[in-house]
């Protein structure tokens, strides 16, 4: 297990691997949003969570096509699908490995981008927090549609839009948590220990789905 | 252990590729599977490799004159067109990852990384990474991670393309030294493996469909 998570992360590293790609995308979105709005730094700072957000979501979808359809093309993917291990176990950990290559380093970025928005030490800090909880979950949901994509040569896309409904819960959990925090009335927790539960639910349901799609796939 | 395979028929699309195949293997055994392009060479090999579902039959192992516990795809090395290996990653990285996640099979064990690079004839250059290397050279560390791991099971899939004469020989000799050790070979090929005692099963496409053997 340890070796398939490695050699995932190292992967995702070496050229092409796409790690920084992600970054560089989360950062281009957020960087263009104050040149399109205008130097009006309230709004920003109102939009800031819920722009940093988006960014993230779409920048965490770039990669995900890649999850599996890499180790379709070069035959990996049948030894993989061969041994006993559970293949849920073999999605989750290849789940873990994407998610510390592409959506650590977003969440490490968040802060950054956090300051272009104008925000507060407060709202940076709920937004890198609920980012933290919530990139998995966006990760897991997509495993499952690059497994149903799998076989087709041009997935990318067709990958974002299958996952894309499923990934709203996330958005709108993490948004209003990071809001919370920041405006006064509003709780933090209850979304936020919603966003945590969204974030387990699919650690289960996704490496699941992926699993039984990619049994599937080699028909 | 035997490889035993009952009846085994495969659907593609609204067409039987092939059905009631059945042979059985014994340890020291192998099994050519010729015929021509589209015939179901691969396919049967996969199907045997659990990765497509059989329509009906199924390949199971027998230990002792019972059904073993291990499924055919747990105890078999499965060669394919593709080598398997990430060009990103050096042939040392390759090599080591599948040695870590494949493990032994019981009763066996596999090769040093370095001992099964020396065997294809190709030490020295593991340091490189695994997209420099040329389409043959590439090939023999696909064969080397047959090595690397032990599993009783071979299952070969047109083994020796974009091999030259000498690794032709080298890869005969590695399939008899399986064989020797109590291993079971299954090889769909067009070209001789070069092995002294084979059994042929000749696959005739969607017109004739029972599988045939010669001595």
């Amino acid at each position: 297990m340890m070796a398939l998570f490695l050699r995932d992360l190292k992967l995702s590293v070496r050229a092409g691997g796409g790690a920084l790609i992600g970054v560089l995308f989360f950062t281009t979105v957020v960087a263009v949003i104050p040149f399109g709005v205008g130097p009006d730094l309230n709004l920003l700072s109102r939009i800031g969570p819920a722009i940093v957000w988006i960014g993230a979501l779409l920048a965490s979808l770039l990669g995900l096509d890649r999850l599996f359809q890499a180790e379709r093309e070069d035959g990996s993917l049948d030894i993989l699908l061969m041994q006993e291990t559970p293949l849920v176990l073999t999605v989750l950990v290849k789940c873990l490995a994407h998610w510390t290559a592409t959506g650590l380093p977003l969440v490490l970025a968040s802060p950054m981008l956090g300051l272009f928005m104008n925000m507060n030490e407060v709202a940076i800090g709920a937004v890198m927090l609920t980012l933290l909880v919530g990139s998995p979950a966006i990760t897991f949901i997509g495993a499952a549609g690059a497994a149903v994509a799998v076989t087709l040569p041009r997935g990318g896309l067709l990958v974002s839009i299958l996952i894309l409904p499923l990934t709203v819960p996330v958005l709108i959990f993490g948004v209003s948590a990071a809001y919370a925090a920041v405006e006064d009335p509003a709780p933090f927790f209850p979304p936020f220990a919603i966003l945590c539960a969204i974030t387990l639910f699919f650690a289960v349901i996704g490496p699941a789905a992926a699993a039984i799609a990619l049994k599937n796939s080699s028909e | 252990m035997r490889l035993k395979a009952e009846n085994l028929s495969v659907r593609r699309g609204d067409d039987l590729l092939f059905s009631n195949i059945s042979f059985e293997l014994a340890r020291g055994e192998a099994l050519i599977v010729t015929g021509r392009n589209g015939s179901g060479k691969s396919t049967l090999l996969r199907t045997v490799a659990g990765l497509i579902h059989p329509e009906g039959g199924r390949a199971y192992l027998l230990s002792d004159g019972r059904e073993s516990e291990a499924k055919v795809p747990e105890a078999s090395h499965y060669l394919g067109h593709r080598n398997a290996m990430k060009v990103e990653l050096t042939v040392r990285e390759n090599l080591d990852f599948w040695k870590t996640w494949l493990g032994d099979f019981e009763g066996g064990k596999g090769l040093g990384i370095e001992d099964a690079a020396d065997a294809v004839g190709l030490s020295g250059i593991t340091h490189l990474p695994f997209g420099y290397l040329s389409a043959g050279q590439q090939r023999r560390f696909a064969m080397a991670r047959l090595l690397v791991s032990h599993r009783p099971i071979w299952l070969l899939d047109e083994p020796t393309a974009a091999l030259d004469a000498s690794a032709d020989q080298l890869f005969s000799g590695f399939v008899e030294a399986h064989l020797k050790s109590g291993g079971m070979v299954i090889a769909a090929t067009h070209q001789p493996l070069g092995l002294a005692e084979t059994r042929e099963l000749r696959m005739k496409g969607f017109d004739y469909l029972a599988g045939e053997h010669a001595a």
